[in-house]
């Protein structure tokens, strides 16, 4: 036993190691092959080492003799250079080569020793596109211009819209290596949209693969050089990556593009100076260019534009002029004395827009700079033709064939109710135009809420925490430094003691703290068919949080859900009306929540404006949560018509002295929300995950 | 929390011209609103120049500055003034607003949204014609002399809807629009006010642009020019610009990580 204690932290001699093999790998051990050589190996290693190999030989001679054969002989040098955790990497990645591809593949797996090293640091250092989209995508939008998305892919390109990114970047060593790169290709993807990469006609950008990739190298020489002057930083980085530098001929063919002039005309310039056998350098942030993709997106971004500017343009003329005389109905458009549109490039980047109508001169809304910018982005100048009002603003004059149908089994037999739509290129109402039936939610599964819950069980914790802070109680301080009015028990008592010689304290208010919150809350849910899946799921996960965090409060709320196909066809869910308690029963719709069709979303605010606004409460306040644009089956309501019914509704309601605000989970286009939520403020959520606390954190906000 | 007993107007002068940079005639409209009796409301985001502005149009025009942050925890007593019980006496005490009132002084009420909504109601007959401040507790009315003037500061940017300003309240003011200035005269305050070179300040309003770009895309409000100007100072004293940006905008914009790291990937990429 004593001898055996002493042994276990011993190295163990070479016959003992070879005994221990001959037993482990007997079957594939002969005459001609012992397992001598591997004993006297091991031999000269630590016990810890010994244990280990053993251990493992053992292991692997389960499935294959021969595999822990060559694993035992190639063992030592992989416990050097890997250290004991790493050498088991090994073996099992090995092993699982062999459950695969057989032993033939295994063993040379095993034998790869430095390829090994090699990817086992590429995957320490690695970097993936999820852990960087969010990043990239507010350091593009910080870096301005036209809102950009992130998209992976295999190689790096952009089409002007979107920013692709490798899946994956491991090239380097280190994480924050391979982050640079990721954060250079988007930077120098993101100049290309924004500089003029894609601003010549597409005939002049070549075909052949070859050349692409040398336009693409050089345009990375110009816009790089742009940012050392703006963005120095960058440039710095961008620099690290142009390793190998470019040979001498290369770099004389590139050198114009340095000057801070240079256009991609001159990229294309240099391309045909390029010496014939030129070859693209290895740069980590070199891709794509697709300009035939790049163009197609833009020429229909512009025509787009144009057609928004247009109608902006016509709806500025329209308001002005509606203000000082109330066009008559169905009025065509005035086109005399179109508006003109000024715009001034301040520095390099900043735009100074004025618009100039009819002798007098406006900033211009938020929507028309943003168009401007674009177009500028796209074209390096404005032309005559996108300057001109009306276009698709202008509403052709009678247009009878949009007369009200009879609506048949849609009226009061079926708690149907008619509604107004505003028109805004009639510029009124267009009367009874929707048909709008309330309905209860179908109850759903009886366990969604408590699941839910139990999900989220630390952060509806913290809620509750959170917003019993907020909870608003009607207090009478007393004994109180200061208040208005005397606390007359503390006083008496002060004047009291003060006969008893003892000093008057200064406690002798009373403070009221009014702090009532009388709010009445509705939350409006989208239940149009583009929120399945997702979107659904973290709507409801939503509304129960918010449930969570308003019984805390005591605010009086109401959950309603809203969709529909067609104007006949509009309709609202009852989730909880504000008579309602928050019992099973309205767990149950919560959980009930579908997605059924279309976006109409006006008449629903129109209806819901109504029920609120019947609640007696100081603060009344209307929360919606919606995917996107309005839109619906037929009859126009998709595009610019839902956008202005939409805000025409939000402006009704803030005269009804409703607050809206409205959030929306949207990645895509921005430009028209500004407009549409004009009355109300809004807020956009990108990634879905974060709606349930997003949400219960903007009400916190608004009603603290 | 007791209102300080001294009420010596020399104390309320502001002796040396403080550094303001006009930005587009915000200035003769403060004196043609000071001239003609009328309140002024000042609206913009926070850290853009507000309270210099009143300060130096305090010293421009040569009246004391009584000035009042408010909160919520603001009552119409904290500004109008109350009792106080001393060892056999109650003595009254003025507020800041009684105090400017008989001063003839300039009331800047900043942050005006922050107060107790009762307040409002003593803010209104001071802010319309009829001048006057009603000390309810002691009965006396104080008309207000003719070099009284009354401005409050409002930051539209907010989002709570319990904090909006009524209209009635609204109504009675002027409003001058404030905004952060033109990136040439922000970067020239920048230069001045922390004494970093043209270069530096200029690269530092850049930043402030790019963080503005992200307003309502992940941030709550952009950097504002106090920001840049405490970067600066930090600068100056020679803390390297991209750990100055760090802690003076970086962290004070966000705490949320991607964001958080996307502002230090801008900030790197301008110095
Ligand atoms: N026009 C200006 N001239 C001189 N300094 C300015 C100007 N604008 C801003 N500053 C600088 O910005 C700092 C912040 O300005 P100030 O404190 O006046 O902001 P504010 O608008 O009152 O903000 P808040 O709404 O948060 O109170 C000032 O201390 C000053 O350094
Ligand atoms: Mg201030």
């Amino acid at each position: 036993m004593n001898s055996s204690a002493r042994s276990s932290s011993a190295p163990l001699g070479a016959a003992e190691i070879e005994e221990r093999f001959e037993e482990l790998i007997g079957a594939v051990l002969s005459s001609r092959r012992t397992a001598t050589g591997l004993a006297g190996q091991l031999a000269g290693q630590p016990r810890t080492v010994q244990e280990f190999t053993l251990h493992w030989v053992g292991i692997t001679a389960r499935s294959s003799p021969e595999l822990a054969y060559q694993f035992a002989s190639v063992a030592p040098a992989a416990i050097e250079a890997l250290g004991v955790a790493g050498a088991e990497q090994w073996l099992i990645a090995a092993m699982d080569v062999f459950d695969r591809e057989g032993l033939y593949r295994a063993a040379a797996s095993l034998k790869d020793l430095p390829g090994f090293i090699l990817q086992r640091r590429e995957q320490a250092g690695a970097v993936a596109f999820e852990e960087v989209a969010r990043v990239l995508e507010h350091f593009l939008a910080g870096l301005s211009g036209r809102p950009m998305k992130l998209e992976p892919d295999d190689l790096p390109w952009t089409d002007t819209a979107t920013v692709y990114l490798p899946r994956r970047i491991a090239r380097f060593a280190t994480r924050e290596e391979n982050f640079r790169a990721y954060k250079v290709t988007a930077a120098l993807l993101w100049a290309q949209a924004r500089r003029g990469t894609f601003l010549l006609d597409a005939a002049r950008y070549p075909g052949a693969q070859r050349e692409l990739a040398l336009l693409g190298v050089l345009e990375s020489v110009r816009l790089a050089a742009r940012f050392e002057r703006e963005l120095p930083g960058l440039h710095r980085d961008i620099d690290a990556l142009c390793r190998p530098a470019l040979d001498a001929r290369f770099e004389q063919a590139a050198r114009p593009l340095r000057s801070p002039s240079a256009g991609v005309a001159d990229s294309l310039d240099a391309l045909r100076t390029l010496p014939a056998g030129a070859r693209a350098p290895d740069w980590a942030f070199l891709g794509k260019l697709e300009p035939q993709r790049a163009l197609e997106v833009r020429a229909a971004r512009l025509l787009r534009d144009k057609q928004e500017l247009h109608s902006a343009l016509a709806r500025m003329q329209n308001e002005m002029r509606g203000a000082e005389m109330p066009a008559a109905e169905g009025d065509p458009m005035p086109t005399a004395g179109a508006p003109r549109l000024r715009v001034a490039l301040r520095e390099a980047e900043q735009l100074e827009i004025s618009v100039e109508l009819d002798g007098r001169t406006m900033a211009p809304p938020p929507e028309v700079t943003a168009l401007v910018e674009s177009i500028l982005q796209d074209l390096g100048e404005l032309p005559e033709e996108y300057l001109v009002a009306a276009g698709e603003g202008a509403y052709r004059a009678g247009g009878g064939e949009e007369a009200v149908e009879l609506i048949p089994g849609a009226d009061g037999a079926q708690g149907g109710r008619f509604y107004d739509e505003w028109d805004f290129r009639r510029r009124h109402y267009r009367k009874d135009w929707c048909v709008l039936t309330e309905r209860d939610v179908h109850p759903g599964d009886p366990r969604f809420v408590a699941s839910i819950l139990a999900r989220y069980r630390a952060q509806v914790w913290h809620l509750r925490r959170s917003f019993e802070a907020l909870r608003g109680e009607d207090r009478r301080l007393r004994g109180e430094p200061y208040g208005d009015e005397i606390d007359l028990d503390a006083a008496v008592r002060g004047f009291a003691e003060l006969r008893t010689g003892a000093e008057l304290g200064d406690r002798l208010f009373v403070r009221r703290e009014r702090n009532v919150r009388d709010v009445a809350v509705m939350f409006v849910v989208d239940m149009s068919g583009s929120t399945k899946g997702w979107i659904n799921d973290c709507e409801r996960e939503s509304l129960v949080l918010l449930a969570e965090a308003l019984e805390v409060l005591g605010d009086r709320y109401a959950i309603y859900g809203f969709s529909g196909i067609t104007r006949k066809r509009c309709e609202v869910y009852r989730v909880k009306r504000f008579d309602e308690r928050y019992d099973a029963l309205v767990e149950q719709r919560i959980a009930g929540i579908q997605p059924l069709d279309y976006t109409r979303m006006g008449v629903a605010l129109r209806h819901l404006t109504g029920i609120l606004g019947a609640q007696e409460a100081r603060t009344r306040l209307m929360i919606t949560l919606s995917d996107g644009k309005p839109d619906d089956f037929s009859d126009g309501y998709r595009g610019e018509y839902g956008i202005e019914d939409t805000r025409q509704a939000l402006l009704e309601a803030r005269r009804a002295g409703i607050h809206s605000f409205c959030i929306t989970i949207d990645r895509e286009a921005r430009d028209y929300l500004p407009r549409m939520y004009g009355a109300a403020h809004y807020t956009v959520i990108e990634d879905v995950a974060r709606l349930p606390l997003k949400v219960a954190d903007v009400y916190r906000r608004l009603t603290s | 929390m007791n209102a300080p007993h001294r009420d010596d107007a020399a104390s309320l002068m502001i002796e040396r011209e403080p550094y303001y940079q006009p930005l587009r005639g915000e200035v003769a409209m403060f004196e043609a609103a000071w001239n003609n009796r009328v309140p002024v409301l000042l609206k913009g985001p926070t850290g853009c120049g507000k309270t210099r502005f009143m300060e130096y149009m305090a010293w421009r025009l040569a009246r004391p500055l009584v000035t009042v942050a408010c909160h919520d925890d603001l009552t119409a007593a904290d500004l109008v003034g109350r009792f106080l019980i001393t060892a056999n006496e109650t003595v009254w005490v003025d507020g800041p607003m009684a105090r400017a009132v008989r001063l003839g002084a300039i009331l800047y009420l900043d942050e005006i949204v922050e107060a107790r909504k009762d307040t409002t109601v003593v803010i209104h007959p001071l802010a319309d014609d009829r001048r006057t401040l009603f000390v309810e507790k002691k009965g006396e009315v104080l008309k207000a002399p003719p070099e009284f003037m009354l401005a409050i500061s409002y930051n539209p940017g907010y989002q709570s809807v319990m904090k909006e300003l009524k209209q009635s309240t609204r109504q009675r003011f002027v409003a001058i629009d404030f905004d952060y200035p033109p990136a040439e005269t922000e970067s020239l305050i920048v230069a001045r006010e922390s004494g970093i070179g043209a270069d530096a300040a200029a690269r530092l309003v850049k930043l402030a642009h790019m963080t503005r770009n992200l307003k309502g895309n992940g941030l709550d409000e952009g950097a504002s020019t106090r920001l840049l100007v405490h970067a600066a100072k930090l600068m100056a004293h020679g803390v390297e610009p991209r750990a100055a940006c760090s802690g003076a905008i970086a962290l004070a914009l966000t705490d949320e990580p991607e964001m958080l790291s996307a502002v230090h990937e801008l900030v790197s990429a301008v110095f």
